[in-house]
């Protein structure tokens, strides 16, 4: 695969989710089969992923595609340092979703399994499209292709109330990409004559008034609803009606961090850090950013349905990235990728404990968690490190992301980001703590109350979970990947 | 006649319209309805090939003049091709070939098997009406063909298996009439003024006659004759009836061009013929045409969220869409007539698409009713796939058709700084996700009912059509040389006017 040439690798990263999604098709009557197809389409995937970050670490930027749509824009791919680490968070978590995927489907012995693994393959294709993408209208594109394929998944139960729940998330989804983004990347258009993303930005030369440039940013972050800016933020909650594989990958990694990724790449290849910096014309950002790190928190505070408590929970860390990046120093921007890193892995964990307890023990409020740590101490034990993580306590992923966040407010003298992250950490932890110490110390509810005795989630659900605890680990000890694509992203070298 | 030898190529623009003139006939005397769709399908399948040797001669050597009969114009018939119909006649004959493939099934489980023969002929009549008006450059022709193609809409409409057809034929014999009469009224003024029917003559006599009130009065009837054919908002009101209870093929058809054409002659007039000064200098019409376009792509999007008939939704749907388009016109620029040209193609595409997997649907359980589609989706795959591709490009959904024209449209927007008709764009596609994500939402997720729980399998060469057109939803929104390059072509012709 060496040999390959990394044009090639681009446009098989791409293509080999949604032709797994064929497969999966052909496959569907035979469910094992099914099966070895999403694993294999996700570990070949995988080493076509890993192939082209060895490349990207090596400084090539692999570019594919170009073919002209219309009047000089194109559909192109270049694949850059911040794209290849979304790539790689979702490449590499869609193998391990999978397995999960597996254990939790059966498990719950869940109806129309064929369109599911195919909406999910198709989601990952889209992800990975908006990873690699050159330009803003790829990125549109396969913006609203992961929109329109994560639909079928939020419905899936086919209940009144999925439907319901599935409404909100396609019309506000659609509704803000369509009012507000579309718009706004017709009028880089114009402004700019250019809609490709250039390091430095293209919006430093278009000669908008600083009015029209707050407004553009604006259009961008509230039409770019998939990063849960308050108050765009209604579909995530929605969106925990479908089953526990889907929430975990889809809504805490691949949707929503395709959201704030396209924000950090908005805020970078387009309007250009330092033109923002000098013109002012994003600084209200800190504050919508830093309200709904807080609100969200607290709303978080007050759920008792687990998976909605997470939800909030994602609102809130999807605005620290906002946050990071609204504080447009190079130190907080690096923060601000590695965040993407370790709230994925850590998030994805904590999804994967709520998917596990309700497997086994049928449960999905917090106040029914009592002692539940002591039958299922893997699950709660995987989960104790997520939620450390989403703290930000060492040794985890999450403080590191946090640690770069504070220092780059703190350089640049940005105090009321500084505030929001020493509010909202501790906001934090007043939510998750209270559920690790029910699950272990308190004592379980007497047998006749209680459900009859289960024990731990099906094997593949423990593997998957186990898994991502332990990266979320091992990311605070190797965070050299993570670190050095931030860093090229960035363009500069950050002594740790 | 002259006394050369009789080369077929150079009498393509008369084929365009005297064989399936022809074929008509010949279909009504076959009488059979398997023979008289074998020769309607032949006929139909002619017309592309001619529309696209026309359509390439055109973009290499530039406007085809052809005199009928050999009377040199301005005094004969002429026929006129340039970028503009050109365009329009591929889309047509295109149209119409792919139709009559899917037809043959369709017609004989929906229409009585003696008249199947006058449904083949009158088909063809019809078609004759739509490229004869696309493709003359004769005032007074173009409202002969105008009255071919309706009076043979009227009974294609009143063929439909549901007795409301023929109230629906009835209403639309009525609109349809008092449009055609206010156009001719239009060119009767126009023949007083300039003392001629060909359309350059009189565009290049008009410059004599500018400010005489006659004439901007002759714009107002052609304007208000025209609107009514194609359905400006509020002059709909034929519409949604007819849509919904004319035979499947004949509302995949009908709606796919007619409107179509329609909107063509309105441009030829408006710019060509009047030329901008005129018609946008010297009258409030863009202001108007505005007003009426902004809510034609919210009133009836509103509507169609309400409809229980999903024929009736897209109908309403194809009156939204009209807005599109004339929206596009209205704003008088290049980049907003390259977006309404271009819409005018991809509409026809998608609607077409649309309305023939409802046909497929029809075909298989009858149904039509919105609420009966429950479960749809996974009884009928195939049907509904195609359904839900068209139906993201009706959203304008990027990688479909419709954005590409919903691009252009909201920059066309952006470029004058019209702020609001961005909003106002935006807001329709809005709309659009309801009603198109409304009738997913029931085919696909709710649990199958009655008649969709066991349809029968629609014929293959239905699906085949259906699929073709929904490959081709997504095609165009890839592919644009034949949609937006023409049509900034034909934008720039149009803009030059014909003087």
């Amino acid at each position: 695969m060496n040999a390959w040439p990394s044009e090639t690798l681009v446009l098989l990263a791409l293509s080999l989710p949604a032709l797994g999604a064929v497969g999966i098709a052909i496959a569907s009557r035979i469910p094992n089969l099914r099966e070895a197809v999403t694993l294999t389409v996700a570990a070949a995937n995988f080493v076509v992923v890993m192939t082209l970050l060895t490349r990207v670490l090596d400084g090539e930027r692999p570019a594919a595609g170009g073919w002209e749509v219309f009047g000089g824009i194109e559909i192109a791919f270049l694949v850059e340092p911040f794209g290849m680490l979304f790539a790689c968070v979702a490449a590499t978590l869609w193998i391990v979703n999978s397995i999960y995927s597996i254990g939790y489907m059966r498990a719950n012995d869940e109806p129309r399994q064929t369109p599911f693994y195919m909406c999910f393959a198709v989601a990952i294709a889209a992800a990975i499209g908006i990873a690699f993408s050159g330009n803003l209208l790829t990125l549109f594109l396969f913006y609203e292709v992961l929109t329109v394929s994560t639909y079928p998944l939020v419905t899936h139960k086919g209940t009144d109330e999925a439907m319901a729940k599935g409404r909100i998330y396609l019309l506000l989804l659609m509704a803000t990409s369509m009012m507000l983004l579309l718009p706004a990347i017709i009028w880089t258009w114009v402004a700019a004559g250019t809609v490709s993303f250039a390091p430095g930005g293209i919006l430093a030369s278009a000669g908008l008034p600083v009015g029209a440039v707050a407004v553009l940013l604006a259009l961008y972050i509230f039409g770019i609803g998939k990063a849960a800016v308050m108050p765009v933020h209604f579909w995530l909650p929605a969106a925990m009606v479908a089953p526990t594989p889907v929430s975990a990958l889809l809504h805490a990694v691949a949707v929503v961090k395709a959201g704030v990724f396209t924000v950090v790449k908005v805020v970078v290849y387009v309007f250009g850090v330092d033109f923002l910096a000098t013109s002012g014309a994003g600084d209200w950002l800190t504050y919508v950013a830093g309200f709904t790190v807080v609100t969200a928190s607290v709303i978080a505070l007050r759920q008792d349905n687990l998976k909605k408590r997470l939800a909030y929970s994602t609102i809130s860390q999807l605005s620290y990235v906002v946050l990071a990046t609204a504080i447009l120093t190079p130190i907080s921007i690096i923060g601000a990728v590695m965040h993407i890193a370790a709230h994925a892995v850590s998030k994805i964990t904590l999804f994967f404990a709520a998917g596990s307890i309700y497997t086994a023990a049928h449960l999905t409020e917090v106040s029914q968690l009592d002692g539940i740590g002591r039958r299922m101490p893997w699950t709660m034990g995987a989960f104790a490190i997520g939620a450390l993580s989403m703290i930000g306590v060492p040794p985890t992923a999450g403080f590191l992301s946090k640690w770069f966040m504070l220092s780059g407010g703190m350089a640049a003298e940005n105090w009321v980001a500084v505030g929001v992250i020493f509010v909202s950490t501790s906001l934090n932890a007043s939510y998750f703590l209270p559920i690790v110490y029910r699950a272990f110390f308190r004592t379980p509810p007497a047998p006749a109350t209680g459900h009859e005795a289960h024990g731990e989630g099906p094997f593949p659900v423990v593997l998957a979970l186990t898994i991502t605890a332990f990266t979320t680990l091992a990311m605070f000890f190797f965070p050299d990947i993570p670190f050095a694509l931030a860093e090229a992203l960035v363009g500069q070298e950050v002594t740790k | 006649m002259s006394t050369a030898p009789l080369h077929l190529q150079d009498h393509l623009p008369a084929l365009q319209v005297v064989l399936p003139l022809l074929g008509a006939v010949v279909a009504a005397i076959v009488r059979k309805g398997p023979l008289a769709w074998l020769v309607a399908l032949a006929v139909s399948w002619s017309m592309p090939f001619i529309a696209f040797a026309l359509l390439y001669e055109v973009m290499t050597n530039g406007t085809i003049s052809y005199a009928i009969g050999g009377w040199a114009p301005p005094a004969g018939i002429e026929y006129r091709i340039d970028q503009v119909n050109a365009f329009l006649l591929v889309l047509v004959s295109i149209m119409a070939a792919l139709v009559m493939t899917y037809a043959p099934r369709s017609v004989a489980n929906e229409i009585e098997p003696e008249r199947q023969g006058w449904y083949y002929a009158m088909f063809l009549l019809c078609l004759t009406g739509l490229l004869g008006m696309a493709i003359t450059g004769d005032a007074f022709n173009v409202f002969v063909f105008m009255e071919v193609s309706s009076l043979s809409m009227y009974v294609l409409i009143a063929l439909g298996r549901d007795r409301r057809a023929l109230v629906a034929a009835y209403q639309y014999l009525v609109i349809g009439t008092i449009g055609a009469t206010f156009y001719v009224i239009g060119v009767g003024l126009l023949f007083t003024m300039t003392g001629t029917l060909n359309l350059v003559d009189i565009a290049d006599k008009l410059q004599a006659v500018e400010n005489a009130r006659p004439v901007i009065a002759a714009l107002a009837f052609i304007g208000v004759g025209i609107g009514l054919k194609l359905a400006l908002f509020p002059l709909h009101l034929w519409l949604p009836n007819a849509y919904a209870y004319a035979p499947s093929t004949a509302t995949a058809f009908i709606a796919s061009t007619a409107t179509k054409v329609a909107v063509y002659l309105l441009l030829r007039f408006v710019f060509s013929v009047y030329g901008v000064d005129i018609a946008f200098g010297d009258t409030p019409a863009a202001t108007m045409v505005l007003v009426l376009a902004v809510l034609a792509m919210v009133a009836p999007s509103l509507v169609a969220i309400f409809q229980s008939n999903v024929k009736r939704m897209l109908a309403y749907s194809s009156v939204a869409q009209m807005g599109y388009i004339m929206l596009g016109i209205a704003m008088v620029s290049q980049t907003g007539l390259t977006g309404g040209i271009s819409h005018l193609f991809n509409h026809a595409i998608i609607k077409g698409c649309l309305f023939l997997s409802v046909g497929c649907m029809v075909y298989s359980t009858g149904i039509t009713r919105i609420e009966q589609m429950a479960g749809i989706g996974r009884t009928m795959p195939l049907t509904m796939g195609a359904f839900v591709l068209a139906g993201l490009g009706l959203i304008g959904v990027p990688g479909t058709a419709g954005f590409v024209s919903k691009w252009f449209l909201i920059m066309a927007a952006v470029e004058q700084g019209l702020w609001l008709l961005v909003a106002v764009i935006v807001f329709s596609s809005i709309l659009a996700v309801i009603y198109v994500g409304r009738i997913i939402e029931i085919a696909w997720f709710r649990e199958p009912v009655n008649a969709a729980v066991s349809p029968r399998n629609p014929p293959v060469e239905m699906l085949a059509v259906t699929w073709v057109l929904a490959l081709a939803t997504v095609y165009f929104g890839f592919d644009t040389r034949i949609t937006a390059d023409i049509a900034g072509q034909a934008a720039e012709l149009l803009l030059a006017g014909y003087r």
